[in-house]
């Protein structure tokens, strides 16, 4: 179990940020779900949940989930359920339970960058930024290659458009950690790949989603597009699936992600 | 630290330290219904509610409760008896050790869902879990249950 000497409790986002400047090596708490399975002895942490950052906010053009805004709540959203074919609430729903989706926060769902991540996928076949007390606003994509430690993830932004998308995973039983995933979106003639639980943390196909963008429809080989993101990404193994388990089952995952999207009107 | 929450109906003045989860602490004042099981967020046996809504103790930071109604097995009892009653009818029930957190949840679904299908009450309920049964006698309480109480 793991412990925690000192707690300090911000009540705007300012506090945190000056919290961050002045205690270096402070733990912020998000959900707390994967913190507890281990014994790590903290000596100060940071808990978030009275910045008023529990919120999913919508504009004309974007939603904004606060980092504390639970899983649950983004599985509820009707705005969300209706969006990129209800794409983020329909992977949502595959994490364990009701209960502890209402636990389970989006800010550190995302800032910890887990490999077995169901959001990660389809938040990056999506139009996304993330925003962070120190390092500001940016892509994704971007977030997820860059080495950040000590800051603070405030928001996570998604862009309201006109995509379609499909999530599909792998798993040894329902509610299990996902063994692989995969989401596809379309979004007019541009297709973007995101794979995850490789084991390693989501990654977009870059060159496959290229590819895929510059086929024609009626000449779409989806067969050799779907075996070309299995070639292009790399696969660890781990005691869910090897490797080349891995590798095979990406394919058939890309497979029918790509014909799903192909069937959305 | 002290918190102050509302406790089936009762306001409490409890002491709880910054790693405590809410399973342990609820516990430690008596709520016995409330069971550890897998203590990795699976098993859904320490459910409670939190402002009318199931979550895991186990798993939400005690601290956290700090100002929330907090409802266990022990503030719902007529209703989770009467439930409690169609599950034993069906043999649902071996153990038992799981009754608690999937009465608490079932109760939840009853006001969050209306009529819901059999794939709602399976997506709803999937994070319960009973080594004893094979979910099929729960399946049909739940339905009885939900016939019984809503017409």
């Amino acid at each position: 179990m793991f412990s925690i000497d000192e707690l300090l409790q911000p009540g705007t986002i300012s506090e945190a940020a000056e919290i961050l400047k002045n205690h270096p090596g402070i733990v912020v708490l998000g959900g707390c779900g994967f913190l507890k399975m281990g014994s790590r002895q903290i000596e100060k942490a940071m808990d978030l949940s009275r910045c008023g950052l529990e919120k999913i906010q919508e504009t004309e053009n974007e939603i904004q989930l606060g980092a504390m805004t639970t899983q649950y709540d983004v599985e509820l959203n009707p705005s969300l359920k209706q969006l990129f074919d209800g794409l983020l609430p329909r992977a949502i729903g595959n994490i364990l339970g009701t209960q502890f989706r209402r636990c389970a926060t989006i800010g550190a769902s995302v800032y910890s960058k887990y490999g077995f991540s169901d959001i990660l996928p389809p938040l990056l076949v999506l139009n996304v930024e993330v925003e962070l007390i120190r390092n500001g606003r940016m892509s994704l994509p971007e977030f997820l290659d860059k080495p950040i430690v000590q800051d603070i993830l405030t928001r996570v932004y998604i862009k309201k458009d006109q995509r379609h998308a499909s999530y599909q995973n792998l798993r040894n039983a329902s509610s299990d950690f996902p063994i692989l995933n995969a989401a596809v979106s379309r979004h007019g003639s541009q297709w973007t790949i995101a794979v995850g639980a490789r084991p390693g943390r989501a990654q977009i196909a870059l060159e496959a989603s290229r590819l895929l963008s510059e086929m024609p429809i009626e000449h779409m080989d989806v067969n050799a597009i779907a075996k070309s993101v299995s070639q292009e990404l790399t696969f660890g193994s781990n005691n869910k699936a090897s490797s080349d388990y891995r590798r095979s089952m990406c394919a058939v995952l890309v497979k029918r992600a790509i014909r799903e999207v192909l069937s959305c009107k | 630290m002290q918190i102050e929450l509302t406790l089936n109906s009762k306001l409490r003045r409890i002491e709880v330290s910054p790693d405590e989860m809410l399973a342990e602490v609820l516990r430690k004042i008596g709520m016995l219904s409330i069971r550890k099981g897998c203590d990795t967020s699976c098993c859904g046996l320490c459910t409670v509610w939190v402002d009318g809504n199931p979550v895991l103790s186990c798993t939400m930071p005690a601290f956290r409760a700090e100002g929330k109604k907090i409802t266990t097995i022990e503030g719902v009892q007529g209703e989770a008896e009467q439930f409690a009653r169609i599950l034993a009818s069906e043999g649902a029930e071996q153990c038992g050790f799981c009754s608690p957190g999937f009465i608490m949840t079932v109760l939840a679904m009853k006001k969050a869902l209306d009529n819901p299908t059999e794939e709602e009450i399976k997506h709803y309920l999937a994070g319960n879990l009973c080594r004893c049964t094979g979910y099929m006698g729960q399946m049909r309480a739940v339905k009885t249950f939900l016939e019984v109480t809503t017409g």
